[in-house]
């Protein structure tokens, strides 16, 4: 069941106009046939709504905060006692970062390189808090780890390239 | 074995599929291929089949055999490995398995790791979905790592802990030590983490809550750091559209909150910085706004002065007028929570309020609807309820229900007349008559009954809306029972409010019987009709037609029509003497002190006999106290409650003395055993067993008001009314005024007259008198079978801290009022 806490943000989702996942980060523990169902339901929901309509609602025991940029939608869901306000400009900083990152992101960016998606999310967000609020700082530490990764294949495209596999 | 396809290039292929089936193809073939890849334990490309399967499975297909090997790139020592592992124990595993413990020990290597960023993947993965069991195991070194230098690492572990704490509460005083230099960073990270570190340890325990307070003097370091954030000049680092750092200014009002709310010092040391956040920022960008918002709720929520409370409200009342409807949906949020404090500053947003009832959105369109029910009053009511009703007839069916619930209450409560009431009601169940509540029936029925000059003006405008249309049940059912109750009224014109109708006593039925054939009466509502059908068999001249169709009835495959047509029958044939007692007008129903449901207080001693719409709550029991005190005043004689009935056409005892009891009294024809009428509670209209026309023609002529009393500055006044349509009740309302400079506190009204009569006494309006006649007190007494008026009344107050106490005799009533 749902950890007791007072401020959290639950999950944010990813999604296309079609409905179609890009991104699913959970901060409680649902099973997968439950984190489905509640995805199907609330990107229903939310591609519902008319475009005048406020970046708010409830849904559930929740609060949906969500933001479209292009033609990814991103969700938030947060219990009751946040500012919503201030999770409209999380949403917006987490967008800043993939744009920094992929160089003017678009859908395509996060579809082919989702796993890097997840990778900047967990260096500005851990356990559904901002953990640095530094835009420089998160761009950052993901170059490094970025380059970490890089030193950590590149003995063996060497060795592949003698024929050594 | 060929090497396993690429992540891009698996994507591109399944991106190229143009059907359902043709993608569940590829995705099939590919696991295949993974899943034989997995069965030969082949380490370099585990990775990249775990990513494949990562990219799968969000789009929507199994992937739970490869939970274990997330397990093993964890475990490896490549960085690739740990990422693609890590993400994927994110994702594919959750606490509720018993797998995922097996990436404890992992973890725990990897929280000791060299290279920071294992260390930092390590604590993601533990602050994200790490199990109680996990962080049990795992507190140790979180703890470890809050105590860093290095940043990076010490803002993970602080958000680290955070979860821990969720998941394991009773491990948060080891965390305690750590965070006593938190706030001295320089660091933004750390000190965000601290501060939701420190809201989170606040917020679960007072105890800590109290150490954080007085012993580590939180508010003045989080007021010095929010203060050096407003101040500072431009910071590019944490810049948001001017304002630096807006994140950790949130948080850290947040904290501020919490330390403020019930504790004056704290609330007193951070009043300034509030007031300077509230005046200082840029509201031109939703980022300045989310600071602004986070600072209103603060100063709502703390002991802040007056002025700062206002500052607040005004700050939301241009919130209402922004033109970002996001600021305008926290705007009436937050109203809401502070209507009740704050009245009369929310007042003043009103216009503005309503106006929201038109806006598009559906969730300020209810926050508008909650909040404009909140500022409903006695000044206002009128044009508020035009804009309510207004919106109740055009608002969407989710919100008809709620807004009708609200409407009645309103109107209750703040009616400027009983004319404009039952306007309001009657335009409530036209337009929105599906959706009221079940209980709102008993209570307007209720309300009509007690408006006792309107009943003629009702049952028009009921009986014109059920010629309308008879779908909506509600209304249908308060429609029938008016009409069963005031039918006469209706065939005989005499509304005065408007044009009267010329309805015939046939029409009438027409319509009632049409009820009990139509297919859109719900079964209850049959039940209603027939029942009025059946009253009118004493107020109309036909009777046979009535006779007929209860008749028919009788043999009714509903249960409850047939039981009811079967008694009515009954009564026909065998009770028919019995018939207009039981069928006679229904008394006025008293509400009781409280505003909870309506009570019957008094009943005619007569049945109807099948209840549908009355409650049958116990009687008020106070009143019968106070009568029994009262009859002490007079020397204490036993209170026996005499159940008198009289015959008015016979003339007053003439020289009326006080104790003749039972001189020109007599019983009626009409058996009424005295002991089964007498219950705890006096019984007062007992005008069923006359013979005398149901509907008393006695005029109201006005009976002139009387000063009662008039000593030491206390004044009070009496004034009559006849309760219609039983004319031995006198209804009396003392009016109390105190014309010196304290008020009278614990005002008590006692009074006592001799056992003759009988007397009710209805709880006071309050009971304390304002001084120099700023406001009165008042009280209905309602007394039986008055007959040459004559009254004791003890009066008890409090001014000026001394307790006052009065008898006097009342014995100037004019003669109108127990004639």
């Amino acid at each position: 069941m749902y950890m007791q806490s007072i401020h959290l943000m639950q999950f944010m989702l990813l999604f296309s106009r079609q409905g179609k996942l890009r991104l699913q980060k959970w901060y409680v523990p649902l099973s997968d046939k439950e984190r489905k169902k509640i995805s199907r339901d609330l990107v229903q929901t939310i591609l519902a709504r008319k475009p005048k309509m406020c970046s708010f609602l409830e849904w559930r025991d929740l609060k949906i905060v969500y933001k479209r940029y292009a033609s990814l939608y991103f969700c938030c869901a947060v219990e009751d006692q946040d500012n919503e306000l201030i999770t409209l400009e999380i949403i917006h900083r987490y967008v800043e970062l993939l744009d920094k990152y992929f160089g003017s992101v678009c859908e395509l960016d996060i579809i082919f390189n989702f796993e890097k998606a997840y990778f900047i999310l967990d260096e500005f967000l851990l356990g559904g808090e901002a953990q640095e609020t530094s835009k420089k700082n998160v761009l950052k530490a993901i170059e490094q780890a970025d380059l970490l990764q890089e030193e950590a294949e590149a003995p063996r495209s060497v060795l592949e390239e003698i024929g050594l596999t | 074995m060929p090497a396993p396809i690429r992540l891009r290039e698996l994507i591109r292929t399944i991106r190229t599929a143009r059907t359902q089936a043709e993608e569940r193809e590829m995705i099939q073939k590919e696991c295949a291929a993974i899943r034989s890849s997995f069965r030969e334990e082949d380490n370099t490309y585990r990775c990249r089949n775990v990513a494949k399967l990562l990219y799968m499975h969000m789009l929507g297909y199994p992937a739970h055999f490869g939970q274990l090997e997330c397990l093993k790139l964890i475990a490896s020592q490549k960085f690739t490995d740990k990422r693609i592992g890590y993400l994927g124990a994110m994702l594919l595993l959750d606490e509720r398995q018993d797998v995922h413990l097996l990436m404890t020990n992992c973890i725990k290597n990897d929280l000791n790791h060299s290279t920071q960023y294992v260390q930092g993947l390590a604590l993601c993965t533990l602050g994200c979905m790490g199990s109680s069991e996990m962080c049990r195991d795992l507190a140790g070194e979180v703890e470890k790592l809050l105590k860093t230098s290095n940043s990076y690492l010490r803002k993970k572990a602080a958000l680290c802990a955070v979860h821990v704490i969720r998941k394991v509460p009773e491990l948060m005083e080891m965390f305690l030590p750590a965070t006593k230099n938190l706030l001295s960073e320089k660091n933004h990270g750390v000190l965000h983490t601290s501060v939701v570190l420190l809201t989170e340890m606040c917020e679960r325990s007072p105890d800590m809550l109290a150490h954080f307070r007085k012993n580590e003097k939180l508010v003045p370091q989080l007021v010095r750091i929010l203060k050096n954030l407003i101040m500072s000049g431009y910071s590019p680092e944490h810049d948001v559209s001017g304002i630096s750092d807006p994140f950790l200014q949130v948080r850290i009002l947040r904290l501020l909150r919490i330390l403020g709310k019930s504790d004056d010092d704290s609330s007193e040391a951070m009043n300034d910085i509030l007031a300077q956040v509230a005046t200082n920022t840029e509201t031109s960008k939703n980022v300045g706004n989310a600071i602004l918002y986070e600072t209103v709720l603060t100063i709502m929520d703390i002991k802040s002065e007056s002025g700062l409370r206002v500052l607040a409200i005004n700050i939301l009342g241009r919130f209402l007028l922004n033109n970002d409807k996001n600021i305008r949906y926290v705007a009436l949020t937050s109203l809401l929570k502070t209507v009740q404090t704050d009245h009369n500053a929310v007042q003043r947003h009103r216009s503005t309020i309503v106006d929201c009832l038109k806006d598009l959105d559906v969730s300020i369109k209810r926050r508008a609807m909650e909040l404009s029910f909140a500022l409903v009053n006695g000044n206002n009511i009128r044009g508020m309820m035009k804009e309510l009703l207004y919106f109740l007839d055009s608002c969407d069916p989710e919100f008809k229900a709620d807004c009708a619930s609200g409407v009645f209450l309103a109107a209750e409560k703040y009616a400027p007349s009983k004319r404009w009431h039952i306007d309001t009601i009657m335009r409530v169940l036209t337009t929105a008559g599906s959706y009221v509540r079940d209980d709102s029936v008993p209570n307007l029925i209720q309300l009509i009954t007690n408006s006792v000059e309107m009943h003629a003006y009702t049952v028009q405008r009921l009986y014109k809306a059920l010629l309308d249309d008879i779908s909506q049940q509600p209304l249908v059912q308060v429609a029938s029972w008016c009409i069963g109750e005031y039918g006469d009224l209706l065939v005989s014109g005499q509304c005065e409010e408007e044009e009267p109708i010329q309805v015939t006593e046939d029409e009438v039925l027409d319509v009632l019987e049409g009820l009990l054939v139509s297919n859109l009466s719900a079964a209850v509502t049959r039940g209603y009709s027939l029942t009025a059908i059946m009253k009118l068999s004493t107020r109309f001249s036909g009777v046979n037609r009535i006779k007929k169709v209860v008749s028919i009835y009788g043999s009714s495959i509903d249960v409850e029509l047939q039981q009811r047509a079967v008694e009515y029958n009954a009564l026909f044939k065998k009770y028919d003497h019995m018939r207009p007692a039981l069928l006679e007008r229904m008394p006025i129903m008293e509400k009781s002190a409280s505003n909870g449901p309506t009570e019957i207080v008094q009943t005619n001693g007569e049945t109807e006999p099948s209840v549908v719409d009355s409650k049958h709550p116990p009687p008020v029991s106070q009143p019968a106290n106070q009568a029994n005190d009262l009859l002490d005043l007079l020397g204490g004689n036993d209170v026996v409650p005499v159940i008198q009935t009289t015959v008015p056409t016979k003339p007053a005892s003439a020289g009326g003395e006080l104790l003749d009891l039972l001189g020109d009294l007599s019983l009626s024809g009409v058996p009424t055993p005295a002991p089964s009428v007498a219950t705890s509670q006096p019984s007062f209209l007992l005008d069923g067993l006359s013979s005398q026309p149901l509907f008393n023609d006695i005029a109201a002529a006005a009976i002139p008001p009387m000063t009662a009393y008039n000593k030491n500055g206390l004044k009070i006044d009496f004034t009559f009314e006849r309760a219609n349509p039983n004319p031995n009740v006198a209804v009396i309302t003392i009016h109390a005024s105190n014309s010196t400079e304290a008020d009278m506190t614990d005002f008590v009204f006692q009074a006592a007259v001799p056992k003759t009569f009988q007397l009710q006494l209805l709880s006071p309006s309050s009971n304390v008198v304002p001084a120099l006649n700023q406001g009165t007190v008042t009280q209905v007494i309602r007394v039986l079978n008055p007959q040459k008026l004559r009254m004791r009344i003890k009066l008890t107050y409090t001014l000026k801290g001394s307790p006052v106490q009065d008898l006097a005799e009342v014995n100037n009533f004019p003669p109108q009022s127990w004639q």
